[in-house]
């Protein structure tokens, strides 16, 4: 990413199908926010300034998940335009809160929800921006952690590979000393099972982890699953559990389908 | 149970973790992805072959990195790096007259002293010559003093051979270098093969001989069960392994393996150090 | 009233306690102590005794931790909680060195370190052990920590005798409880409406005096360790198998170096890391496990840098990390790697157990797994090696 100093590297934007929560985190980093703006030239960015400016473009960060035909045309194009892309958030990287269509019938939906269904046109599925280009670095998060975004792009400046930590929500929790929710509380919490990079916050608050930076590496929630089956929680808010924004990484799918699998649940387990 | 050691409070010891700032002296390019940097030394600077330095670029962080010159020549010190990660890779942007962190030297040596009298051989793989460069100095500066001595040496490509314009040189100081490569090119006309197949081609080898190894670990282990069959015994065998470091003072345990820290128990071990270890599946 | 010699005790109403606390805080000690926060008892800051946990009891077992009132309880009958002395001699996150750039090279400073005095009320002898064990990592090798042989120096240790263990405790297995060993300033022991402390160093005994304390009536020293005694044979005496709650637990040490690194192929390894969930709480929560991990903190402009020292585990990927991969790929090398250390290998790098029997990594492990039932599943013959 190393530019002449004279020239700025180029920002880009662009958002799918999403809430627009990762993107305002980008300006909820203010102070920050200054300081990337005298680096890069944010280029193209239609939340924060309605000025755009032509591709291509050095870094592009993407929001939202591929859900219509013709998203799945844009992107290419888009890929086409980045140097560096980058995916932001969950719904970018594991298809997100709306990737529970999946398992579901897409006509019923549209039919419940929209009062001339004919006027709309959709996939049946919700998919990751990885199933349709090549993705140079998934940022995780439901939303995204303002800390891992400034680091990400200081890295990306100071031209190093990009790296997140792969481990554990738990690790943050023991960094702060914060009480285990799940073993002192007996909360289902999906903490063990969850990549870092949120600060642990929910736990923090004495809440659950659900899942929103998806799955760490060598990831076990099916062990885990097991386990607080055991300890009475019921099967069916476990899958729920598991079936947030990230419901559609593998580890999490898998997990649920197992539950789902040995208990009495139907399909609307998920739904 | 030990009891708890009373402790006085004595002034703090010195932090391991301090660098000292070294200018890069000159880059010089090696082969395709490898460079030797040659920095200029701290001031009382001294090492061993087969010992490392941390190298520091801020910003990117710290990696260990074999030292690859020659122990006599205490003004520069060369590194000869493969660009792999961030550290690394911020290396190559640096410029000669750039300024980096150095820690060092950590870790143990190659035993070049204890064998005087006997057969060495000398087994290398890619980017594992590095490391094993400095002994090859010594034993050639104190030639006399060694039996028969040979650097078997092999890398993917011919293109990846390091230190080629100096192979003559050790040979004329009656050193048997043989090379291999596991794919020739239309220029190659030695063999091609793996580095334990050639050391068939060192009859002498025995009791009398030690082999000292640094390559890619799984070459490394055929490497030693190949010396094991020509009849080196396993306190005559060595081996220099990579673990991540972090601290290189044995306070971060990162590169803890089997009884010891690879930073300050090693890198060089005897095999039989490690001979239980070694053959253990990602151990 | 001259300071008490070392080895000798005195005899203090509960409540005065308090004074103790006062008599450290105004000799410049940050004081901590056990206090319930979040549904545990943790080490926190203390400034007044109705602070403590009293009779308050834990309910430990594999992944399951529960405070109690229990009316029969005293001032200390809970016994570990999540955190040991660990965080305060090797703080989770600690700068190491500060650089700024100049036009011609890099300016380094050294971050002062915070080494305000401390003073851990309430601690086991598990956690003394503890200490002994980081002591040796990071005192008595080659290198020394100066960070944490600062910190080190200047705390004040109150150990307390235990009369109570959890069904995850095995201190006894490893002679490492309940009773203190030998290292704390001041050794506490309980008994109705009193405290008995025991001087254990000069620097205990110049508090001691302070306390106003009275000669212990004839035996109740004695009352005092065979409370402390009758523990360890109930740990002894516990059924090992059974129903969770109330069954021991027991770490076979026979052999117990050669058996595990005997056995690094044992298909138990695979059956564990079904398991596991390499999240690294165990690593956490353990007041030996010393793994620390380095991060480089730079600004965007890349001129102003910190070196971030924190706490590592080798359950995460990061911790082995080569350029050619990590040499632990999987759960099962990862949970290898942790029991043969912690076990085994620790015997030849530091001449002592890693494990002290605090039973924390049982408690705090989210799915419960129990180092001493996969010890015992390796069993207990010795390979030849």
């Amino acid at each position: 990413m190393v530019e002449s100093p004279s020239k700025r590297p180029t920002l880009a934007v662009f958002k799918f199908a999403s809430c627009d929560g990762c993107q305002l985190t980008m300006l909820d980093c203010e102070r920050e926010l200054l300081a990337i703006a005298d680096r890069v030239e944010i280029a193209y960015f239609l939340e924060a300034r309605s000025r755009t400016l032509d591709g291509p473009y050095d870094i592009g960060l993407v929001e939202g998940s591929v859900t219509t035909e013709h998203d799945a045309e844009r992107i290419r194009e888009i890929r086409d335009q980045c140097r560096t892309l980058i995916t932001i958030g969950a719904c970018a990287t594991a298809g997100g809160i709306q990737s529970l269509r999946n398992w579901a019938d897409i006509d019923d939906f549209i039919r419940q929800v929209y009062a001339s269904p004919q006027y709309i046109e959709t996939l049946a599925t919700s998919t990751p921006i990885s199933d349709h280009v090549k993705v140079d670095f998934e940022l995780r998060g439901c939303p995204i952690d303002k800390r891992q975004l400034v680091m990400l792009i200081t890295d990306l400046l100071l031209g190093k590979q990009l790296r997140v930590p792969r481990y554990s929500v738990c690790l943050e929790c023991k960094l702060k000393h914060t009480v285990c929710v799940a073993v002192a509380r007996g909360v289902a919490c999906l903490g063990p099972v969850t990549q870092a990079g949120c600060g642990a916050i929910c736990p923090e608050y004495a809440r659950e982890c659900f899942g929103c930076h998806g799955p760490k590496e060598s990831a076990n929630p099916v062990s885990l699953a097991r386990h607080y089956q055991r300890g009475q929680h019921d099967p069916s808010h476990l899958v729920h559990l598991l079936s947030n924004f990230n419901a559609a990484a593998p580890p999490f799918r898998n997990a649920a389908e197992m539950l789902e699998q040995n208990s009495p649940l139907s399909n609307e387990g998920r739904s | 149970m030990p009891d708890l050691p009373t402790l006085s409070a004595a002034p703090a010891s010195v932090d391991p973790w301090q660098p000292a700032f070294v200018e890069i002296v000159a880059i010089h390019d090696e082969t395709p992805g490898v460079r030797t940097f040659d920095l200029a030394a701290p001031h009382g600077y001294t090492f061993e072959p087969g010992q490392f330095n941390m190298l520091y670029v801020p910003g990117y962080g710290e990696a260990a990195i074999s030292i690859s010159s020659h122990p006599k020549s205490p003004q520069v010190i060369s590194h000869t790096i493969r660009r792999a990660g961030n550290v690394t890779g911020a290396l190559f942007r640096c410029q000669p007259g750039d300024r980096i962190g150095l820690r060092g030297p950590f870790g143990s040596s190659w035993p070049v002293g204890r064998y005087r009298g006997a057969n060495v051989v000398i087994a290398a793989g890619g980017i594992g010559l590095a490391p094993l460069r400095p002994a090859i100095y010594q034993l050639a500066a104190h030639r006399e003093d060694y039996g028969r001595v040979a650097v078997v040496y092999g890398s993917r490509h011919p293109k990846d051979l390091l230190y080629r314009e100096t192979f003559d040189q050790w040979r004329r100081a009656d050193i048997e270098v043989l090379v291999t490569v596991d794919f020739a090119d239309d220029h190659w006309t030695g063999p091609i093969g793996v580095v334990p197949t050639l050391l068939e081609q060192l009859p002498w080898m025995g009791p009398h001989t030690t082999l000292w190894t640094c390559g890619p670990e799984i070459m490394m282990r055929f490497t030693a069960q190949q010396a094991l069959r020509q009849g080196i015994t396993p306190d005559h065998l060595y081996l220099s392994l990579e673990r991540n470091m972090n601290c290189a003072v044995g306070l971060c345990g990162h590169c803890q393996f089997g009884p010891s820290f690879v930073c300050k128990d090693g890198p060089v071990y005897a095999y039989r150090q490690i001979a239980p270890f070694l053959f253990v599946h990602d151990f | 009233m001259a300071s008490p010699r070392i080895g000798s005790w005195i005899k203090i109403p509960k409540e005065r306690l308090q004074q103790l606390i006062d008599t450290l805080a105004s000799d410049g000690y940050r004081v901590v102590g056990p206090r319930i926060r979040d549904g545990a008892i943790i080490l926190d800051d203390l400034t007044d005794i109705r602070q403590l946990p009293a009779g308050v009891v834990d309910e430990q077992d594999g992944g399951h931790y529960r405070l109690r009132e229990d009316p029969t309880a005293g001032w200390f009958d809970f016994v570990v909680g999540p955190q040991s002395l660990k965080p305060f001699v090797l703080p989770p996150r600690e700068p190491l060195l500060q650089l700024q750039r100049t036009s011609e090279t890099w300016q380094t400073e050294t971050p002062e370190i915070d080494d305000r005095p401390v003073a851990v009320l309430g601690l086991r002898g598990c956690d003394l052990h503890a200490l002994s064990i980081m002591d040796r990592v990071f005192l008595e090798g080659p290198y020394v920590d100066p960070r944490y042989e600062k910190r080190r120096a200047s705390l004040f240790l109150i150990g307390v005798h235990c009369r109570r263990a959890a069904p995850t405790c095995f201190c006894h297995s490893l002679k490492t409880g309940p009773a203190l060993p030998a290292g704390f300033d001041l050794g506490l022991s309980e008994l109705e409406e009193h405290f008995l402390l025991e001087v254990g160093s000069r620097r205990g005994a110049a508090v001691a005096a302070r306390l106003q304390g009275e000669e212990p009536a004839s035996g109740e020293i004695t009352r005092a360790r065979m409370a402390t005694r009758a523990l360890e044979q109930r740990m002894h005496d516990r059924p090992l198998h059974g129903d969770r709650r109330t069954a021991g637990r027991w770490l076979e040490t026979d052999h117990l170096r050669d058996r595990l690194l005997g056995n690094l192929e044992h298909p138990r390894w695979s059956e564990v890391a079904e398991r596991c969930l390499a999240c690294a709480n165990c690593t956490m929560v353990c007041p030996t496990c010393f793994c620390t991990t380095v991060e480089e903190v730079s600004d965007l402009s890349g001129d102003s840098v910190t070196r971030m020292r924190r706490w590592e585990s080798c359950f995460t990927w990061e911790h082995s990390y080569t350029t050619a991969g990590p040499v632990h790929p999987t759960t099962q090398s990862r949970y290898r790697q942790w029991l043969t250390h912690k076990l085994a290998s620790w015997h030849d790098q530091f001449g002592t157990s890693g494990c002290v029997g605090c039973g924390r990594c049982i408690t705090w492990c989210p799915v419960g797994i129990d180092l001493t039932e996969e010890v015992a599943a390796l069993g207990n013959e010795v390979p030849h090696a």
